[in-house]
C-alpha cells in the first residue's frame, strides 16, 4: 500500500474488506438535515438585510406595482441623496445627516469617558481594594438590571439641577452612567486575571496607582479596550430611550430622527427613503460588527456571563 | 475582603510602618487614589441606582402630574393604574411576548447552537449571518420588519400574487395579532445572542464526555437531552436572566414598528411608563407604572441572585 | 491470537500527517503501553483504534474481525478518560447503567454487571452518589467500572492518571495491574506519557515520537537495549548519560573520547553497525563507585562538581573527558564537592549510539 492511494479513500469502497476512511456520501442525511436547517435560518435572518437594500435602490412607481423581494429593474440612489440630505421631520427637513452628526458628536465622547472611567474602575477593584469597594460594586451590577424608566426621571430632575438637560453633554452623562456597570465588570474581570505577581512586582519596584495603570495595566489590555468599545459604540449609536428623554429636537440622534421620518403621519409614504434612512442608520454598527468579528462575540459574552 | 498585597499605601516605606506606630496613616487616606477614582461608582450606585430607584417608588405615592409634588395619596395611582385599560393590555402584551420570545429564542438559539457545534464548514458565515441583526437598533429592527409586515406591499401581498389569494398575514394591522408581529422582529433581532451564549456553554463541555458517551453507544439526541443539556443549566440560568430583563425593557421595538397601534394593541408597560411621564404630563401614574416594573423584574433577578450567589456558601 | 492489530494506519488533518503506515499486534491479555511525550501521537492513534478518529487509510482488527468501518459502540472496547468523563447529572450507578440500557440489556443483567465492577473496584458504597461527590481517584474508579460493565475484551486507557496527585497515582496504578491479572484474556492499551507507569504497568511498551513507534518490545528490553539515542533519553530517571566520541572496531574494539578510552571487547554490537563518531550511553544507576568501582572493566577517577541528595540515594555531577557525567550512589555514602572519586563502570551495559542516526550500534 503506498502512501498516494490512502487519499482517495473512496477508491476502497467497492472492495469486500474494509479499509481507511469509512465511505460517506456527501449528502447524508445527516449533512442534508444540518445545512439545511442552516441555510434556511439564514434565509430568515438575511432576508430582511436584502429587502431593506432593493427597496432603497428602487423608485416609488416600481415599489407600488412590484413586489418587495424583487430586485430593482433600474437602480437609483436618490432614496438615499433624499434620505441624507432632504427628509422632513416635522419642520425640519435636512434629512438624516444631522441625526447622523449628533450621534457622531454623542458617541465618540461618551464611548471615550464611560471607557476611562469604567477601566480604572474597574482597576481600582481588581488591584487596589478598599474596605467597602464591593458593596457599591455590587450595588452597580445590581443597578444594571434596574429598568431603566426607574431612574428616567431622577436624572431628569438632576440634569435640570446642573442645566444639562437636552444637551449632548447631558446625554453624554447619562450614557457614562449606565455603561458604567457592564464595563466595569469586564474591566475588573480582565485586571482580575492578569497574574497579581506582576501588579505586586511593580509595587516593589516602587510604582504608584496611576503608574501602574498607564504602564503595566494599560498595554497589557488593549483587546479588552477594544472590546469595550465595540459594546458601547453600538450600544450608544443604537441608543433610542435615552435620547429622545435628555435631548431635544436639535440635538435628537439619529435613531430618533429616523424613527421621526418614518413614522410621521403627514405627507405620501416614501418606503424607498425609509428604507435608505434606515439602512444608513444601521450602517455604523453593522462596518463595525463585520470588521471586529470574533472581538464582538468576545464582547456579547463578556456582557453576557457574570464574573 | 482585602488582599494584604493590595490593602497597604504604596508609597509608604517598610520602615515608616514598624517603627512607631503613631505613624501609621489615617485610614481614610490609604489607598486614596483608589477612592478617588472610585468616586464615579460611588456616586453612580447611591445618587442614580439607589437614590434614583427611592425617589421614584416615594413618589409614586403622591399625585404628581406635570411636576414632582409631595403630595402623598396613598396607593392612588396604583388603583388607577390596575384600572387602566391601556396598562392591562401593556402587561398582558408582556406576558404573551415574554413567554413566547424565552420559549422561541430558547429552541431557535440552542438548535442552531447545536448545528454549529457539528464541526461543519462554513461556521464562521453562518455565525455571522445569524448574529448580525443584534448590532442593529430596536428602531431599525422595527422599521425593517414595518416593511416586511406591510400588507400592501410587503409579505402578504407578495403570497397573494403568488396566486393565493385568501392568504392573511398583517400582523401589524390586527389587534388580534399585533404582539406575535413584534414577536418575529424581536426574535429576528435577539436569537443570535441566545445562540452565541448557548454556542459557548457547549463549546466549554469535556470533548471527552462526547466521546464516552459515543464508546457507550449513546444516540446524539439521547446524549443532548440527558447529558449535554443537564450539563449546561448555568448557561440556561444565565440566559434566561438576560433575555427576562431585555423583555421588560421592551420599548423602542414597538415604538417603531406600530406605535402601539393598532389603538392601543401593542401598548407595553416601557411605553407606558414613557407615555405618562413625557407626553400625557401624569408622572405618578409613570412613577406607578416603573416601580412595577421594577418589581417584576425583582421578581426574576432575586431568586437568580438567591441560587446564584447565595446558594454557592452551601456547596463550599 | 492478535486482539487488536493496526495495519498500515495512515492519518491526516488536511496537510498535516499525524499517523504514518503505522502498523501494531497486540496479543490476546496483553498490557499494551504507548509512551511518548506530548504530540507523539499516541493519544491519537488509541482514538483511532476507539473509532473516535475517522482514519485517512489502513485497517484496524479488534478480535480478528475488521472494524475499520465500525462504530465505536460495535467494536467491542471499553474506555477511560483522563477527564473521567463522567456524566455530571447522574449517580454512579446511572453512570454504569446509562449505556447497557441504551443497548438494550436486561434488568437483571444491568443489575448483576455493575454489582459485580462495583465489587471488584471498591465502589459499593459510592453507587448513589453523584460524581460531584467523589474525589479524583473515586471518579476514575467509577470510570474504569463504566468500561468494566460493558463485558468487553479490549480496553483502551487516555491518561487514566495524569490528573491524580502522586499518591493516588501510585494507589490506582497497582488497582489497575491487580484488575488486568484478575480478568484474564483482557487486553488493555494504555496511552500515558510518564515513564514509571509505563514501566510497572506494561507487557509491551510502544515508544512514539512524531506518529511512528520508535521501539516496541518488553520494559526490560526498552530500557536495557534501547534501540536509539531517543529512546535511550526518554526512559530512565535520572536521564542517560551520553559521551560524544568515536568508535574503531580495527584490531581491538574501542571507543574513544578526548583522553577517554573505553575498551569495547564485551559490547554486544548490533549486525551490521559501522564504525565512527558516536554517542556513548550509560546510565547513572549502572556507575559503580568508591572500592565497589574497582572491579569494574573500565574505572576512571572524577571530581565531584555538585551533590544532589535525595534520600534513599544521592545524585552526583562531575564531568569525564570534559563532559557532563552524572552517577547515583547509594544515599548512606557520604559525598563532597570538590572530593576526586574513584567511578567505574561494564561498557557491556552501555549503549552506543551512531552519531548521524542515532540507531544502536
Amino acid at each position: 500500500m503506498d502512501s498516494s492511494t490512502a487519499t482517495l479513500p473512496t477508491s476502497h469502497a467497492a472492495r469486500a474488506e474494509p479499509r481507511g476512511k469509512k465511505p460517506q456520501r456527501r449528502l447524508s442525511r445527516r449533512n442534508i438535515i444540518i445545512y439545511g436547517t442552516l441555510t434556511v435560518a439564514a434565509i430568515y435572518y438575511l432576508l430582511p438585510l436584502y429587502v431593506m437594500v432593493v427597496t432603497s435602490l428602487k423608485g416609488m412607481p416600481e415599489i407600488r406595482l412590484g413586489n418587495i423581494f424583487s430586485p430593482p429593474l433600474e437602480i437609483t440612489f436618490e432614496p438615499w441623496v433624499k434620505a441624507w440630505a432632504t427628509a422632513c421631520t416635522g419642520l425640519n427637513c435636512d434629512g438624516l445627516s444631522r441625526g447622523f452628526w449628533n450621534s457622531v458628536r454623542i458617541t465618540i465622547p461618551s464611548v471615550i469617558l464611560s471607557i476611562l472611567v469604567a477601566s480604572v474602575n474597574g482597576y481600582a477593584l481588581a488591584n487596589w481594594r478598599f474596605k467597602g469597594a464591593n458593596i457599591f460594586f455590587t450595588i452597580l451590577i445590581v443597578g444594571a438590571f434596574i429598568p431603566y424608566q426607574v431612574m428616567l426621571y431622577p436624572i431628569v430632575i438632576i440634569l435640570r439641577e446642573i442645566g444639562l438637560y437636552g444637551s449632548l453633554t447631558g446625554l453624554v452623562i447619562v450614557h457614562t452612567i449606565f455603561g458604567m456597570p457592564i464595563l466595569t465588570l469586564l474591566f475588573r474581570n480582565y485586571f482580575t486575571s492578569i497574574p497579581e505577581e506582576l501588579f505586586k512586582a511593580a509595587r516593589v519596584d516602587g510604582a504608584g496607582f496611576w503608574t501602574i495603570y498607564l504602564r503595566i495595566m494599560l498595554p497589557m489590555s488593549l483587546p479588552i479596550f477594544v472590546v469595550a468599545m465595540i459594546i458601547q459604540v453600538t450600544g450608544i449609536w443604537n441608543d433610542f430611550l435615552f435620547g429622545v428623554v435628555y435631548t431635544g429636537p436639535e440635538t435628537y440622534p439619529m435613531t430618533v430622527q429616523l424613527n421621526n421620518i418614518v413614522n410621521s403621519t403627514q405627507g405620501v409614504k416614501e418606503y424607498n427613503v425609509n428604507m435608505a434612512a434606515t439602512i444608513i442608520t444601521g450602517l455604523v454598527p453593522l462596518i463595525i460588527y463585520f470588521i471586529s468579528g470574533k472581538l464582538f462575540v468576545r464582547g456579547i459574552a463578556a456582557g453576557a456571563v457574570k464574573g | 475582603m482585602t488582599r494584604s498585597g493590595g490593602n497597604a499605601p504604596p508609597d509608604r516605606g517598610s520602615a515608616g510602618g514598624s517603627r512607631m506606630s503613631s505613624n501609621r496613616p489615617i485610614r481614610l487616606f490609604r489607598n486614596l487614589n483608589a477612592k478617588i477614582s472610585a468616586i464615579p461608582m460611588i456616586a453612580t450606585a447611591l445618587v442614580v441606582f439607589v437614590g434614583g430607584t427611592v425617589w421614584t417608588i416615594i413618589y409614586s405615592f403622591t399625585n404628581s402630574k406635570l411636576l414632582p409634588r409631595a403630595k402623598f395619596v396613598g396607593l392612588d395611582q396604583y388603583e388607577r393604574l390596575w384600572n387602566s385599560n391601556k396598562w392591562l393590555i401593556s402587561i398582558e402584551n408582556l406576558f404573551i411576548f415574554g413567554i413566547c420570545s424565552l420559549i422561541f429564542s430558547f429552541i431557535i438559539g440552542f438548535v442552531l447552537a447545536a448545528l454549529l457545534d457539528q464541526k461543519i464548514r462554513f461556521e464562521d458565515t453562518f455565525r455571522s449571518i445569524f448574529l448580525f441583526p443584534f448590532a442593529l437598533s430596536f428602531i431599525v429592527t422595527g422599521l425593517v420588519w414595518q416593511w416586511l409586515l406591510n400588507p400592501d406591499f410587503g409579505i402578504q401581498s407578495v403570497v397573494r400574487s403568488l396566486g393565493w389569494e385568501s392568504f392573511d398575514f398583517d400582523p401589524l394591522y390586527n389587534a388580534n395579532i399585533v404582539i406575535y408581529g413584534i414577536l418575529i422582529a424581536a426574535l429576528w433581532q435577539g436569537t443570535g445572542l441566545v445562540m452565541c451564549l448557548m454556542l459557548a456553554g457547549l463549546r466549554g463541555i469535556d470533548e471527552d464526555i462526547w466521546k464516552a458517551a459515543r464508546v457507550d453507544g449513546i444516540p446524539m439526541w439521547k446524549t443532548y437531552l440527558f447529558i449535554v443539556i443537564p450539563m449546561m443549566r448555568p448557561v440556561f440560568i444565565t440566559a434566561v436572566v438576560i433575555i427576562a430583563s431585555g423583555i421588560v425593557r421592551v420599548y423602542d421595538l414597538v415604538v417603531a414598528q406600530t406605535s402601539g397601534g393598532p389603538g392601543i394593541a401593542s401598548e407595553v408597560p416601557a411605553k407606558y411608563v414613557y407615555d405618562a411621564m413625557f407626553l400625557s404630563q401624569n408622572l405618578g401614574q409613570g412613577f406607578a407604572a416603573s416601580t412595577m416594573m421594577l418589581l417584576s423584574v425583582a421578581i426574576v433577578v432575586i431568586p437568580w441572585a438567591y441560587l446564584e450567589f447565595g446558594g454557592r456558601k452551601s456547596h463550599g | 491470537m492478535a486482539s487488536v492489530s493496526v495495519k498500515n494506519l495512515f492519518l491526516s488533518f488536511g496537510e498535516v500527517k499525524v499517523l504514518q503506515d503505522l502498523n501494531l499486534e497486540v496479543g490476546r491479555g496483553e498490557f499494551l503501553v504507548l509512551l511518548g511525550s506530548s504530540g507523539c501521537g499516541k493519544s491519537t492513534l488509541l482514538n483511532c483504534i476507539a473509532g473516535l478518529l475517522d482514519i485517512s487509510d489502513g485497517q484496524i482488527f479488534i478480535s480478528d474481525k475488521n472494524v475499520t468501518w465500525e462504530e465505536p459502540k460495535d467494536r467491542g472496547i471499553g474506555m477511560v478518560f483522563q477527564s473521567y468523563a463522567l456524566y455530571p447529572q447522574m449517580t454512579v450507578e446511572g453512570n454504569l447503567a446509562f449505556g447497557l440500557r441504551n443497548a438494550g440489556v436486561g434488568r437483571a443483567e444491568i443489575a448483576k454487571r455493575i454489582k459485580q465492577a462495583a465489587e471488584l473496584l471498591h465502589i459499593e458504597p459510592l453507587l448513589k452518589r453523584k460524581p460531584a461527590q467523589l474525589s479524583g481517584g473515586q471518579r476514575q474508579r467509577v470510570a474504569i467500572g463504566r468500561a468494566l460493565v460493558r463485558d468487553v475484551d479490549v480496553f483502551l486507557f487516555d491518561e487514566p492518571l495524569s490528573n491524580l496527585d502522586a499518591k493516588l497515582r501510585a494507589e490506582l496504578r497497582v488497582e489497575i495491574k491487580r484488575l488486568h491479572q484478575q480478568l484474564e484474556n483482557t487486553t488493555m492499551i494504555y496511552v500515558t506519557h510518564d515513564q514509571i507507569e509505563a514501566l510497572t504497568l506494561a507487557d509491551r511498551i510502544a515508544i512514539m515520537r512524531g506518529g511512528a513507534i520508535q521501539q516496541l518490545a518488553d520494559p526490560h528490553t526498552i530500557y536495557n537495549r534501547p534501540i536509539n539515542k531517543y529512546v535511550a533519553g526518554f526512559i530512565g530517571s535520572p536521564s542517560i548519560n551520553f559521551l560524544d566520541g568515536a568508535v574503531t572496531r580495527d584490531g581491538k574494539p574501542r571507543f574513544t573520547s578526548g583522553e577517554v578510552v573505553v575498551d569495547l571487547e564485551r559490547y554486544p554490537f548490533e549486525d551490521g553497525s559501522s564504525d565512527g563518531a558516536c554517542a556513548f550511553g550509560v546510565r547513572p544507576e549502572h556507575i559503580a563507585f568508591g572500592d565497589a568501582a574497582a572491579d569494574s572493566p573500565f574505572t576512571a577517577e572524577v571530581r565531584v562538581d555538585v551533590v544532589e541528595p535525595m534520600g534513599s540515594d544521592t545524585l552526583v555531577w562531575s564531568k569525564l573527558g570534559g563532559q557532563d557525567f552524572r552517577f547515583r550512589v547509594d544515599g548512606q555514602i557520604p559525598v563532597s564537592t570538590g572530593e576526586n572519586v574513584r567511578i567505574g563502570f561494564d561498557p557491556a551495559r552501555a549503549s552506543i549510539f551512531d552519531k548521524k542516526t542515532e540507531l544502536r550500534l
